[in-house]
């Protein structure tokens, strides 16, 4: 009986122990990025410019390459996503075909992001002409997210209860007219958080736009969708790998990962808060 | 009228479903057009199992096999790492916190999943392998330790998420049956809960590797860079990912070092793909019990 206890009390110090060790690691790994780049980050250091070969300045032109990439990605990838998510849910036919796009959307979904770049670097650079651009970078983020937001979307939709797509109909309304009126409003907040995490996930992505869209430097903001663009992600790599004055770079890719970290966490936290006040509020 | 409307939206959305399908097509097909002229000039078999990497010598090398060495070595290592950790992580949030704890636990590790893995990276080149190079007396800390440490604390989350799903989906009077039976917590977890979840946490794992392998940031920079099958955990390598990462700025479109990357990328893609094969069944094989 007490070797019984004594292995209970053990395998549920192993367990504490475990979760221990994962939270000591990713305090120490926050605890260095935050207290590393705060030392750096100002109102200057967000809203300025890089100077002196980058090795003085700020990154306002990669937080701004950041957002056009991010924005464009999502703005396309959003109404096919969703498009996508209503076929599979409301109208499902052939089922061979649901079938073949959920294997689709499973594969692209476990693909690692490099091959997205090469894809794009493939495809928008090379084939159709696009060069290293903004637009290239942006379409490739956008390919990337497609199946994020057609997993969410479809959640979302499944989440609406049958009773409610059976009155609509009930009541003499069209399919579509369930679903454009019914189904998506209600599933609407859903739809949003989820697309806001893929945002997140957009944001930080590096080797998708490493050849398609990123370039190290460059002293203006993006002017058109034919521009090479600065990017968070990319500028941490490109100090790191490329840089020349390691002691006066180190601190600004800290400096930058802090500026990323808070982006995607506000983003992420966002999204989780949101949802967790719509299930609360939730009546059914 | 209201008929051409209802044609037209469905017809719209069958389309864009339809996209999925194109783009993976597209993937493949560029993957596929761009790498096979490669096996004009190099064997299949030289290609998987030769261990020379030396794609811009004047007489040029194409063996992928250290490449390979480097990639599965840092994912095993990273698996390591990560197995228990995130398992140990889920058994004491789905079993043992309390529902407060567990309310705050959950999206936490859900925020920390989305992390970008270039901060990784960052925190890995510039902190922890300066560290272990002092610790253990190595000329570097860009080797298979740091690259594993740093690509298993990033799995972590997936794992421990995953595996606390299974285990909280374990029904309740398969817990309270064995409770009752007069087992301990601890045996009725490892005995009873595990068991029943053991194939969400398969899948889990399965997860956390295809992540593993296909991370490029992470090995990018902390993996140091030589391509050589790794004889120690000090030893600095050069996984699938970072090398098409690494040298694709300096090749020419349509050279021979290019179709060598794209080459690469296939193999990453095959790799990938029968991971995800295989936890898509380990997943059915659940859903359909």
């Amino acid at each position: 009986m007490n070797a019984r206890k004594f292995k209970d009390k053990l395998g549920t110090s192993v367990a504490w122990i475990c979760s221990g060790i994962t939270i000591l690691f990713l305090l120490v790994f926050l605890g260095r990025i935050i207290y590393k780049g705060f030392s750096v980050l100002s109102w200057n250091f967000v809203f300025t410019g890089p100077r002196e070969a980058m090795t003085e300045g700020g990154i306002y032109p990669a937080l701004a390459g950041t957002f056009w990439l991010t924005a464009l990605a999502i703005l396309i990838a959003m109404p096919l996503g969703i498009l996508t998510a209503i076929y599979l849910t409301s109208y499902g036919k052939p089922r061979w075909l649901v079938r073949t796009v959920r294997i689709a959307i499973n594969t692209l979904a476990g693909t690692p992001s490099i091959i997205y770049g090469l894809f794009g670097m493939a495809i928008f650079v090379n084939l159709l002409g696009f060069d290293v651009s903004l637009i290239a970078g942006a379409l490739t983020l956008a390919i990337l997210a497609l199946p994020m937001i057609i997993n969410a979307t479809e959640e979302a939709l499944r989440t609406v209860p049958q009773d409610f797509r059976d009155a609509s109909l009930a009541l003499g309304a069209t399919p579509r007219q369930t679903i454009l009126r019914v189904m998506l409003p209600t599933a609407l907040p859903n739809i949003l958080t989820s697309t806001i995490i893929s945002i997140g996930r957009v944001a930080g992505e590096t080797a998708p736009i490493m050849f398609t869209a990123a370039t190290f430097f460059s002293r203006q903001l993006p002017k058109g969708l034919s521009d090479e663009v600065m990017a968070l992600p990319y500028h941490i790599y490109a100090l790191m790998t490329e840089g020349t004055h390691p002691a006066k770079q180190v601190p600004i890719a800290y400096g930058t990962a802090l500026v990323l970290l808070i982006l995607v966490i506000t983003i992420s936290a966002l999204a989780i808060y949101i949802r967790y006040n719509i299930r609360r509020k939730r009546q059914w | 009228m209201n008929s051409y409307k209802e044609k037209l939206f469905k017809g719209i959305t069958y389309t864009a479903s339809l996209l999925a399908i194109v783009i993976l097509m597209a993937i493949i097909y560029s993957l596929f057009r761009e790498g096979l002229p490669l096996f004009k000039v190099t064997r299949l078999s030289d290609f998987i199992f030769g261990s020379a990497w030396y794609p811009t010598h004047a007489i040029p090398e194409f063996g992928a096999l250290t490449l390979i060495a480097g990639t599965l070595s840092v994912t095993l290592g990273a698996l390591i790492i990560a197995v228990p950790l995130g398992l140990g992580s889920a058994v004491f949030i789905s079993e043992i916190a309390s529902p407060r704890l567990r309310e705050i636990a959950k999206p936490l590790i859900e925020l920390l999943a989305g992390i970008p893995s270039v901060v990784y990276g960052l925190f890995g080149m510039a902190f922890l392998a300066p560290l272990i190079r002092d610790w253990f007396n190595l000329d570097t800390g860009l080797n298979v330790l740091s690259t594993s440490i740093i690509l298993g604390i990033m799995i972590v989350p997936i794992i421990a998420s995953m595996s606390e799903d299974a285990l909280s989906n374990v029904p309740k009077n398969i817990r309270e049956a064995s409770l009752a039976l007069g087992a301990t917590r601890m045996e009725s977890i490892t005995r009873t809960i595990i068991p029943a979840a053991k194939s969400g946490i398969l899948g889990s794992v399965l997860m956390g590797f295809g992540r593993a392998i296909g991370e490029t940031m992470v090995v990018l920079m902390v993996a140091g860079g030589s391509a050589q099958i790794p004889g120690s955990i000090f030893d600095s390598i050069r996984p699938l990912t970072s090398t098409i990462a690494a040298e694709m700025g300096e090749t020419v479109m349509g050279d021979l070092h290019y179709r060598s990357l794209f080459a690469l990328a296939i193999l990453l893609f095959l790799l990938t793909f029968i991971t995800n094969l295989f936890t898509e069944l380990v997943f059915l094989k659940r859903s359909k019990r």
